[in-house]
């Protein structure tokens, strides 16, 4: 498996936020996007996920049949949690997990990894700011696929939490995913490649 | 798919689903005519059914500015856009405005009669309202994904949507009265406007989710 960003450049409001950036990453691969706000971390991940178009280069993936498409294979943890406060931590992960298609773990047992084992009956209005996180985090195990992006992960986590969470992510990529993070925190990747944003182009 | 519409469902009747809002609204609307219009008994029998297809199509649009706000602003039409691949948009959107229809648009059609007897609407011409509300209501909603769909990414899209997408519901408006009127008064035929209300529920439901998913895709 293999994505590979090629001169990339992105564009918000009609105004070039970055140009030039250029990634392969292979399975098990890491990437670290680090810089200042406004240098256009958020940007390059939702460009990468497909969800803003590209304004110049290309983003491709080779990952087999199952995952035609850079966006089919992407798991995106955004600043939201994509989680609904009327329904109950399980409701939610059921709902994703059946409408993501190829479960992995179970609900129960997502949330056991992220440490919000017994929860899941809870509504998720009721959780506190980092356990929402974590559910949010639990989202990314009940199905799978290849590639996380994540854009800052660890926001609002505890030191134990984002200890767990660099554990989860080391087998995502022994597994021979790829991870790709935006963040201002070190995420305890071992061996990731380092992207600095907001360099002048 | 499945999980989808029950997802959306839940999230309708639960409380602060504003899918009472609609139904509060229609019985509002309907129950202070009689009082406006004074107790002609003829006169309400003759208004009845517009005024029973004007209250659920206002109340059917109440509801939709928060169709896809509520996905966007907590992150999940993303993900909705993501799977793409797997689901095709437009028809996420199709599933989307069924449970919003059920949730929201199903009640009124069912207290159509109930609240027709206000308005002296003779029995045949209750049953006509509500199988007419049943079979257009959905046109209604269909149509408003597009609008919900161009409005997302507005703060106050809710009267954005009524004002675009109200001109497009006339047609649903004009043949689903007639189709009363057709099964009420005797001249007037009531299948041929009927089956245009049922022509039209189908176009839309492919036009619509098709323009909202359009639209989706580019709201960014």
């Amino acid at each position: 498996m293999r994505l590979i960003a090629d001169n990339l450049g992105g564009e918000r409001g009609g105004e070039m936020v970055f140009s030039d950036v250029s990634f392969g990453l292979y399975e098990g691969g890491a990437l670290i996007v680090t810089g200042p706000n406004g240098s256009g971390k958020s940007t390059l991940l939702r460009i990468v996920a497909g969800l803003l178009p590209v304004a110049t280069g290309v983003v491709a993936i080779e990952a087999g049949e199952a995952f035609p498409t850079v966006s089919s294979a992407c798991h995106y943890l955004g600043h939201q949690n994509a989680m609904k406060t009327a329904l109950t931590v399980e409701e939610n992960l059921h709902f994703w997990r059946d409408y993501f298609g190829t479960p992995r773990l179970p609900p129960d047992d997502a949330l056991e990894q992220v440490g919000l084992g017994g929860l899941g009956h809870l509504p998720f209005s009721v959780l506190s700011t980092g356990q929402k996180r974590r559910a949010a985090i639990a989202r990314l195990l009940v199905s799978y696929r290849p590639v996380w992006l994540l854009d800052e992960p660890t926001a609002g986590l505890d030191a134990a939490s984002e200890a767990r969470f660099a554990e989860l992510m080391a087998t995502h990529r022994g597994d021979g995913g790829i991870v790709i993070a935006a963040t201002h925190l070190p995420l305890g990747l071992e061996g990731a490649q380092e992207l600095r944003m907001g360099q002048p182009c | 798919m499945l999980a989808l519409f029950l997802r959306d469902l839940r999230l309708g009747i639960r409380a602060g689903g504003g899918a009472l809002t609609g139904i509060v609204f229609f019985l509002a609307l309907v129950a202070t005519i009689p009082f406006g219009v004074g107790p002609d008994l003829n006169l309400l029998a003759r208004i009845g059914p517009a005024i029973l297809w004007i209250g659920a199509l206002l109340a059917s649009l109440l509801g939709l500015d928060r169709l896809f706000q509520a996905d966007r602003e907590d992150g999940s039409l993303d993900l909705l856009l993501l799977a793409e691949d797997r689901h095709m948009l437009a028809l996420t959107v199709l599933v989307k405005c069924l449970a919003h229809w059920t949730a929201s648009v199903l009640p009124l059609v069912v207290a159509s009669p109930l609240l027709g007897l206000f308005m002296n609407v003779e029995p045949a011409g209750l049953g006509a309202a509500a199988l007419t509300l049943l079979v257009g209501t959905p046109a209604i909603t269909f149509v408003g994904a597009a609008g919900a769909a161009v409005s997302v990414a507005l703060p106050r899209g809710g009267l954005m949507i009524s004002v675009l997408v109200l001109p497009l519901t006339i047609p649903v408006l004009i043949f689903g009265v007639s189709a009363t009127y057709g099964a009420v008064a005797d001249p007037a035929p009531f299948l041929q406007p009927f089956l245009i209300l049922c022509a039209l529920t189908l176009f839309l439901a492919v036009v619509g989710p098709l323009a909202a998913s359009a639209a989706l895709r580019h709201a960014d």
